[in-house]
């Protein structure tokens, strides 16, 4: 038991860290392109510059992404080695396939990308950002399937040995629980990187330094920003919330924090969840309007947690229940920042308006805690299914490896990962700090040799 | 199909060895070879553009690896749990100290990395070495065809091995001598000037080591387990493997000596090549041998998923190969010839 708790401490942790990247990375690489592209459009200099400098950023975040990516491909085998035995044949596919398809095509135009700008033409150069923004979507979205699967089973087949493998390869990429995911997930890493780019235009205002750099990252920023936190909830989050009401009831039973199924179900914005007591304690809540969201009716019934026996609640409830409240409260600040911030913008008043230059400025950590949290809601509300409705989590732990190997890895990890994050921030804040001008095409060769 | 799945992830785990070993031969060498900063830029930047997409393949075998035999990685990755766990974080070190050298300007900081690069990629080395060794040693498998292996026991070859014995530090070493003159051959095929000089030398050196620890592993191989020759026995062909392989020595040798850097850096590969695929003909259809009872071997016949899966997996596997070939050549040739000491890269 105590194995098991540390293996998935261990997978929290690792893939957690391991996310703060990619979802930088995934937004960044679609900002570059645009980027890239209004470069082509009109000539202008600064906007290849602008690319230049959110290249470097990149760079560093990507390589943080591999070097914490390899270890996530590994522990399906090291710690879960039951659940990688009897889905191997499935989820080995689409990880196989990430490699094949994106990593390869990822790692080779990166170097294009870094190195190339004097040797590839204009138009080449644009092309290779293009082929890193094609490779990181790409793995994302086999990333996705895979974990898709095991939210919501589709096209397996059990092999006589006790294993399963797909029985059909379109159905399985083809899980409408993968797309809908996808399409949420990839608009959570825009939201990422358009915060991250108007919080650095919002700095060099505040700073009156770098100035039109920092108009051009506010204004990219704010309305990849506006667009992104406005299809995040609607209709990537609306619907993607149906999905998990019809499929896994007590997982929503669980987000929602609804103990008891009643017609006409309130939403609860604010209140603390007592297991022990089976109620929300000092709750602000409207009346009916979970009801109507799942199902479009202020009457619709909503099935309740006590509809579940106790082994199949989601645990731990308290945080399936938290980090879904953190992620649609934060939602809900995006959209109201974002909307402020690009009326504002429309007016042409916006890179003066300190007052809000500051809140832009602080929330760019903000997206960070929305996407963890949103993984969270939806890895914790699938317990206690390792793959919904076939395997437990119980079943899928490395048997064989003891409780005190595990702490010690997860001790390394804890370590290696806080060295990770000073180098970092010491890194990123010296891009910052030194700005756009610095980065010149030969320099971006000289400081990055990533490929 | 079977056979098919076997030699894809076998030739996936040949082509990371041979890629990435280039890498990591540059790694262990980089102390001895680079006297100045404008050396261990070059170092650097020799591997630079290519060292992430090298890493894929192992990615890409390991995941190939895990779909197509799913009890295989089931079983080995749990076994070997803290080697593992150790291999990541070696390359978490050396992925960090490639790319995060150069970004500021301190000795202090520069050394630093300098340090780890060397120290993780010699020990990566290493700790491949000994795990190919120990799949051939093969591992104390249990009914459920599980096992878990502590780093070392009494170093023997018995029936509680640990990771460490001697058989494995002898594949160990093998690694750890091969992807050093690996590294020198590639260097010398593209470090200009007094660089390129010290790498050939090095590269002669460390020949006379890789001929005499090839010519130790072959008889400890069939000492710990006799039964790779069955199949030799069987289809005697495969002797053609081991000729091939000392074929290959003197090619690094000669090609060296006649100023013929591509030859001789090609030839290394292939010996790395051959060493491997004469390990895979000893031991197919075994994945993983039992070090006691026979019956629980791991083969591919009890490890292979369904047919589906693999159908559709030889599709997308030919597919992206070609492309990640053609990805490869692209970039290969983009950043042919010498590197130089200033910025970018030299026609
Ligand atoms: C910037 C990040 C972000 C923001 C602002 C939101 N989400 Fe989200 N959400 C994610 C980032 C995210 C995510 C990290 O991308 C998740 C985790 C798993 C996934 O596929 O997407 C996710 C999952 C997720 C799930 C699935 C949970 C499960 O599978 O059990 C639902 C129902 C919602 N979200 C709903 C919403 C709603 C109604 C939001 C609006 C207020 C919202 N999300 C804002
Ligand atoms: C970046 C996003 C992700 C985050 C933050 C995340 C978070 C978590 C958390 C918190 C747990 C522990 C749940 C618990 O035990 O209560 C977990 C478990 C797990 N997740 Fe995720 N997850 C992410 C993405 C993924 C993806 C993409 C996959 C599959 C490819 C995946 C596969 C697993 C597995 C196998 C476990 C262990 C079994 C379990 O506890 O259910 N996760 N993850
Ligand atoms: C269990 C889950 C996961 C596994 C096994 C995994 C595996 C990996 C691996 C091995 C790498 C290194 C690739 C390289 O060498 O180029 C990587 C990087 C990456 N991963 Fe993950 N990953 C997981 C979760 C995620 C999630 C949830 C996403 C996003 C949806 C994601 C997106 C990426 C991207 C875009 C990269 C490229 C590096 C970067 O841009 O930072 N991964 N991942």
């Amino acid at each position: 038991m105590e194995a098991l708790l540390l293996d998935r401490i261990q997978f929290a942790f690792t893939i957690t860290y391991h996310y703060l990247f990619p979802q930088l990375t995934m937004g960044l690489a679609l900002l570059m392109v645009i980027m890239k592209l209004i470069a082509l459009r009109t000539g202008s200099d600064r906007w290849n510059q602008a690319a230049r400098f959110w290249a470097k950023i990149f760079a560093i975040n990507f390589l943080l992404g591999v070097v914490t990516g390899i270890p996530m491909e590994f522990q399906f085998g090291t710690n879960w080695s039951e659940f990688a035995r009897r889905t191997g044949g499935v989820i080995g596919q689409p990880l196989a396939m990430e490699g094949v398809f994106a990593f390869f095509l990822e790692s080779t135009f990166l170097g294009l990308f870094l190195f190339g700008e004097k040797r590839l033409s204009k138009l080449q150069h644009f092309g290779a950002a293009f082929m890193v923004f094609l490779g990181s979507w790409t793995s994302g979205f086999f990333i996705i399937v895979t974990d898709a699967w095991m939210q919501h089973p589709v096209a397996q087949r059990l092999l006589p040995n006790g294993t399963y493998e797909v029985a059909s390869f379109w159905r399985f990429m083809l899980n409408p629980w993968a797309w809908l995911q996808y399409a949420h997930n990839m608009c959570g890493a825009v939201v990422t990187a358009s915060f991250v780019v108007a919080a650095t235009g919002a700095f060099y205002l505040l700073e009156k330094s770098h100035e039109e750099f920092g108009r051009l990252f506010l204004k990219i920023g704010v309305i990849a920003g506006l667009i992104s936190s406005i299809v995040q909830i609607f209709p990537t989050g609306d619907l993607h919330g149906r999905y998990v009401a019809k499929y896994q009831p007590a997982a929503i039973a669980g987000m929602e924090g609804l103990f008891r199924t009643q017609t006409g179900a309130p939403v609860v914005l604010i209140g603390q969840p007592d297991e022990s007591a089976q109620r929300i304690d000092n709750p602000l809540a409207v009346n009916d309007v979970l009801s109507f969201l799942i199902y479009g009716t202020k009457s619709a019934e909503v099935k309740g947690l006590n509809e579940f026996p106790r082994d199949q609640w989601p645990a731990p409830l308290p945080l399936l229940y938290y980090s879904y409240h953190i992620m649609a409260g934060l939602g809900t600040w995006f959209l109201v920042l974002m909307l402020a911030a690009g009326l504002l913008l429309w007016r042409g008043k916006l890179c003066s308006a300190r007052w809000i230059l500051w809140p832009i400025l602080l929330s760019f950590p903000l997206p960070y805690v929305a996407n963890t949290a949103g993984w969270m809601t939806a890895e914790i509300g699938r317990q206690p299914w390792l793959v919904y409705g076939l395997i437990r989590t119980a079943q899928g732990y490395s048997i064989h490896v003891s409780a005190g190997n595990t702490l010690f890895t997860l001790l390394g990890f804890l370590g290696m990962y806080a060295v990770l994050s000073i180098l970092w921030i010491v890194l990123v804040y010296r891009f910052i700090r030194t700005g756009p001008l610095a980065a010149q095409p030969e320099q971006a060769a000289e400081t990055l040799t990533t490929a | 199909m079977g056979f098919v799945w076997f030699w894809i992830v076998a030739v996936m785990i040949a082509a990371y060895v041979v890629l990435d070993g280039f890498d990591l031969g540059v790694g262990i060498l980089s102390p001895f070879l680079a006297r100045s900063e404008d050396d261990r830029r070059m170092l650097m930047r020799s591997i630079g553009p290519v060292w992430d997409g090298n890493e894929v393949w192992l990615l890409a075998g390991g995941g190939t690896l895990y779909f197509a035999f799913p009890l295989l990685y089931a079983s080995s990755f749990s076994g070997f749990y803290l080697p593992l766990m150790i291999v990541l974080w070696l390359l978490i070190g050396r992925g960090a100290s490639i790319e995060l050298r150069m970004h500021i300007d301190d000795h202090v900081w520069r050394s630093f990395f300098d340090g780890l690069f060397f120290v993780a990629s010699a020990l990566l080395a290493i700790f491949f070495g000994a795990a190919l060794a120990n799949v051939i040693r093969g591992v104390p498998l249990g009914p459920d065809q599980y096992f878990f292996l502590p780093l070392w026991t009494n170093w023997r070859v018995g029936a509680q091995p640990g990771i460490l014995d001697w058989y494995t530090v002898i594949g160990g070493v093998v690694a750890l001598v091969a992807l050093a003159t690996h590294g020198a051959l590639w260097l010398a095929l593209k470090a200009p000037g007094e660089l390129e000089n010290r790498a050939r030398r090095a590269a002669g050196g460390l020949w006379i080591v890789l001929l005499l620890v090839t010519f130790i592993s072959l008889p400890a191989t069939i000492a710990v387990r006799p039964s790779v020759l069955d199949n030799y026995r069987a289809h005697p062909a495969l002797f053609a493997i081991p000729l091939l392989v000392v074929a290959m020595l003197i090619g690094m040798l000669s090609f060296t000596k006649q100023q013929r850097p591509l030859a001789a850096f090609l030839s290394s590969c292939l010996y790395l090549v051959f060493m491997l695929v004469g390990a895979a003909a000893g031991l197919y259809p075994t994945l993983l041998p039992s070090s006691g009872d026979p019956a629980r071997d791991i083969t591919v016949a009890n490890a292979l998923t369904g047919p589906h899966s693999l159908h559709v997996g030889l599709v997308w596997w030919t597919i992206g190969l070609i492309l990640a070939l053609g990805y490869f050549i692209t970039s290969y040739r983009l950043f042919r010839g010498k590197v130089s000491a200033e910025a970018g890269y030299g026609h």
